[in-house]
């Protein structure tokens, strides 16, 4: 018995120092102003002064933006991977771009979308003159979104390599066309691979900062981008614990939104 | 018409493979460039990785990034793989509530992560460096390793353990003889993700590295934010080796592991 509770003393310490503590912290700390009192002002601002409010508003719009785009171009990637040959091949090759560090994606992106840089140079040679792409809006969803695919495709591929082929079959066997297939039958089936999918890319999305930075040249302030600049660059802890508050009050929202039941009652 | 629809599938697919992988690939040709910037191709050189191999800070960078992630993900191995086998004999509330506890770190965001250890930090007056970075890559990497460990120890036939007891093996004897050896693959798998996720890690390390200490993702950002730096992208072919290293190594790690989970099931169905 006693070997059993030496098992669980560094993973149960782990919890309490590291999971537990730290959350309790952010909590703690948002009720404290820049000088160090204890106050409600930092959520009073955050609730009354417009800045936030509507930062907030934008922040879960774009993430809304990249989970979409993000969603309408790994459905079909999921969906014709699961039909190939060697499908599980194809899928590591999906997956092996996340295995590459996050920064040196970005970083290749300022190269392609400089003034000057090869998607420019490909537009003027299209005759469509060159633009400002990096720094936009469009530019950051993009990235963010070629970011996210694989995070979308995994679940997607997954929950769709699980549908019983005989559904299928039957459908089509009761004289279902292709599409009336899809939308009746495996679009509801692959709708749990789906949400994991929206789940693994929303919140990230909410909370990008870095991407904001290097490529939409920080137009688009992210809660991400707040927190950190409260917390690394004005150093108002308060007000950034704040914000980190209610990015935690929006996961769980949508954790609650897509949370599937019955990954609850315990699949193992 | 079969065919048809086959080949626009196929094309839409290769039109996401040629978006995933271009933007590398512009990495690695221009690594090779002999100009300054990723506009033109200048023709072959070696200049930028003569450049990276003589650039001792960005040695020691990688160097500190390594032995991050060798300590962190070796720590979070045996810790996580010691919450997998507790969390598998914990009773049904318990067990619930550790499963959740310990994904709470896996759903966070990395800034939520990133700000609350520096509190955390600060408050217990850790020194910023070395040290808060790598207790932080331990902590986020320890809930991987018990999620690709758990399912291991799942699988395995409880008979075994039974069997292993009826004969008269010690505790210690059947850990280390007959659990461990038969969890090993889940165990080899979740110190490779904990590895793969410390040397990628950016956003909490950068919440909780000081001034003086710096990892590859942070030195990236910085010189990013300052421009085009060729060397950057020397940098990422040889961080595309070592990736595309470690997938095959997990590849194979996985593959085996599952013959070796197939053979446990067929004994299994022998026994019943």
């Amino acid at each position: 018995m006693r070997q059993k509770a030496m098992f669980i003393v560094p993973y149960a310490l782990w919890i309490i120092l590291f999971v537990i503590a730290p959350l309790v912290l952010i909590f703690y700390q948002s009720f404290f102003n820049i000088n160090g009192q204890l106050t409600l002002n930092n959520y009073a601002e955050y609730l009354t002064s417009g800045v936030y409010l509507k930062m907030t508003l934008n922040s879960v719009w774009y993430a809304f933006l990249i989970t979409l785009v993000t969603l309408v171009i790994s459905y079909p990637t999921a969906y014709v991977l699961n039909r190939l040959p060697n499908k599980q091949f194809w899928l590591l090759l999906v997956i092996l771009p996340t295995w590459i560090n996050l920064l040196l994606k970005t970083y290749a992106f300022i190269g392609l979308f400089s003034r000057t840089g090869t998607i420019n140079g490909f537009l003027q040679f299209m005759g469509l003159g060159s633009h400002q792409l990096l720094f936009t809006d469009t530019s950051f969803m993009f990235v963010a979104a070629y970011i996210e695919i694989p995070f979308m495709v995994l679940p997607i591929f997954n929950n769709l390599a699980e549908i019983n082929p005989s559904l299928i079959n039957a459908s089509y066997d009761l004289g279902a066309t292709h599409w009336q297939t899809f939308r009746r039958v495996i679009w509801p089936l692959s709708m749990p691979g789906v949400k994991a999918g929206i789940q693994a890319v929303f919140i990230p999305s909410l909370s990008l900062f870095m991407i904001t930075r290097l490529i939409g040249g920080n137009r688009v302030i992210t809660l991400g981008t707040a927190i950190e600049e409260h917390f690394l660059t004005t150093q108002n802890w308060g007000m950034g614990s704040t914000i980190g508050v209610v990015l935690i009050i929006a996961m769980f929202i949508i954790m609650f939104m897509t949370g599937d039941k019955k990954q609850k009652g315990g699949r193992h | 018409m079969k065919k048809q629809r086959w080949s626009w599938g196929k094309a839409y697919l290769a039109l996401v493979f040629v978006i995933l992988y271009a933007p590398i690939l512009y990495l690695v040709v221009f690594s090779f460039s002999s100009g300054q910037t990723m506009e033109k191709y200048h023709g072959f050189s070696w200049q930028h990785y003569a450049d990276l191999l003589a650039d001792t800070r960005m040695i020691t960078i990688v160097i500190n990034t390594l032995l991050v992630a060798f300590l962190a993900s070796l720590l979070a191995t045996i810790i996580g793989t010691l919450g997998a086998l507790a969390i598998k004999d914990a009773r049904r509330p318990w067990k619930n509530s550790l499963l959740s506890l310990n994904n709470v770190l896996m759903v966070s965001p990395d800034v939520i992560i990133g700000a609350s250890f520096l509190i955390f930090f600060t408050m217990l007056g850790v020194r910023l460096g070395f040290v808060s970075v790598l207790l932080s890559h331990i902590a986020f990497c320890i809930p991987i390793v018990v999620l690709m460990v758990l399912p291991k120890l799942n699988e395995m036939s409880p008979t075994l353990v039974d069997a292993a007891y009826d004969l008269g093996a010690s505790r210690w004897q059947v850990l280390s003889l007959v659990v461990l050896p038969s969890i090993a693959p889940g165990i080899f798998a979740g110190y490779f993700m904990a590895f793969t996720y410390s040397l990628d890690d950016f956003a909490v390390t950068f919440f909780v590295t000081g001034n003086g200490f710096s990892t590859l993702s942070v030195e990236i950002y910085s010189r990013a934010r300052q421009g085009i730096n060729l060397e950057i992208n020397a940098l990422s072919t040889l961080m595309f080796i070592v990736s595309l290293l470690l997938v095959i190594g997990y590849y194979l790690i996985s593959k085996r592991g599952g013959r070796r989970t197939r053979i446990v099931a067929v004994k299994e169905g022998d026994a019943q």
